[in-house]
């Protein structure tokens, strides 16, 4: 299968850069794979689990906060906070989801309401989704 | 004139004070060495953050639903002046070159009648500032971060706080101060306008096929999503050119004084030396003498 360049790019660190066949990105409309040769392509995020598909097995990340650019070069992910599956503990995600829980009580209009309950939305079902591929095997 | 044993004194305690500053110096070449690697690690970021909202933002600023980060609130009476400082001393002029520009500005700003507020980061800017500007300073935060450097989180936390004081309407222009790191003996204090955003012009002409991306969702949602994010990122980069700065600074300044101190050093143990040879040469005229007039 043809390969493209793709690079996963936190503030802090380059997290993964290489040749790859697949990405499953969680893009805020629902999740897209791409693959070689995309056409030029700008999408947010939403916390979720990205998929990078290359040599040998999947590996699986949990992306938070940023945006995927395809563009002829390859495939460009920023996210400001990206996780190895295996390196993200359950209570951290736990925590997480309580944070929102709270901006979600606390916030003040209508408007930033409804944006944080949209957001505790699509974490807690990312976490859900994170439990089942942790119970299923590779 | 001072005996041999206040000379003795003075000389040791020169001596405690070079290996002080030495090891200071050595502390910050290890640090700005992980300080130059942090700052490089977030460099493809910002510079990638950048080029999309270019091509994003050239394509709708003109817009009359264009985002208020972008394009500002179309006044610019208030200023909101951003000063990124160390936490510590001992480096140089690098606290005190950001202050002196941010100082000028507010002051110029004041001259012009406008309305100036300081967000200070770091003790030792507030320090500074505090006796001049008291009424001026709106918030303040220190980082204590005694080991591992900035993380993004303190940033998107300063961020976080400009976001709401720009969205309450607190001001119309916000501005940072910070220094870029050149080299070890160059940082530069420098300032950069955050609000309204500012982009370089893509290079549209020489790659004109890039010009056609698809957005999803539409444009307006994603610069309104990535527009705060760059500001937390912007602040990321200059809080990690500070760090950069500030151990580059106190490295040479650290140097400086280990060298004033080695000569410090050689010249008191010169005159202690001069003065225990004088003190021999008194004795041995006394006891000649004294057997003479036997």
């Amino acid at each position: 299968m043809a390969t493209f360049p793709f690079e996963l790019v936190s503030p802090e660190r380059l997290v993964y850069s290489g040749a790859v066949t697949e990405v499953i990105v969680p893009g805020a409309e629902g999740e897209f794979g791409i693959l070689a040769g995309h056409a030029p392509f700008v999408s947010t995020l939403k916390p979720g689990v990205l998929t990078i598909k290359g040599d040998g097995a999947a590996r699986k990340l949990f992306v938070r906060g940023g945006f995927a650019e395809a563009n002829p070069q390859g495939l460009t992910v920023l996210a400001e906070t990206a996780i190895p599956l295996a390196e993200l503990p359950a209570e951290k995600l736990a925590q997480m989801i309580r944070n929102a829980q709270e901006d979600v009580e606390d916030a003040g209009d209508e408007a930033t309401r409804a944006s944080r309950q949209q957001f505790l939305e699509q974490l807690k079902s990312a976490a859900a989704a994170i439990e089942a591929d942790s119970r299923s095997p590779h | 004139m001072a005996s041999l044993k206040d000379l003795r004194n003075r000389i040791a305690s020169v001596k405690a004070t070079q290996k002080i500053t030495k090891a200071m110096q050595m502390v910050a070449a290890a640090k700005l060495r992980r300080a130059q690697q942090a700052a490089e690690a977030a460099r493809p970021y910002a510079v990638r953050m950048e080029s999309v909202l270019g091509n994003i933002a050239s394509t709708i600023s003109g817009g009359p639903d264009a985002p208020r980060l972008l394009t500002g609130t179309g006044q610019e009476q208030t200023h909101l002046l951003l000063v990124l400082t160390a936490e510590r001393g001992l480096c140089g002029a690098f606290n005190s070159s950001i202050v002196r520009i941010a100082r000028e500005r507010a002051l110029a700003l004041m001259g012009q009648g406008k309305t100036v507020k300081i967000f200070c980061v770091g003790r030792k800017g507030h320090d500074a500032l505090r006796r001049q500007f008291e009424k001026q300073i709106v918030e303040v935060v220190e980082l204590r971060t005694s080991k591992g450097g900035v993380t993004f989180a303190d940033a998107q936390k300063i961020a976080d706080k400009i976001g709401a004081m720009f969205a309450a309407g607190e001001f119309d222009v916000a501005t940072q101060f910070f220094s870029r790191f050149q080299s070890v003996i160059s940082q530069v204090p420098t300032a950069q306008q955050l609000i309204p955003a500012t982009f370089a012009e893509p290079a549209a002409a020489a790659e004109g096929a890039e010009a056609v991306y698809e957005y999803e969702p539409g444009e307006a949602e994603i610069l309104a999503d990535l527009l705060p994010r760059n500001l937390a990122v912007q602040v990321f980069k200059a809080l990690l050119e500070n760090g950069a700065s500030e151990q580059g600074a106190r490295m040479s300044a650290m140097d400086n004084a280990t060298r004033n101190a080695g000569d410090m050093i050689k010249k008191q143990t010169l005159t202690y030396n001069r003065t225990r040879q004088a003190m021999i040469t008194k004795e041995l005229i006394e006891i000649i003498s004294g057997a003479e007039a036997l």
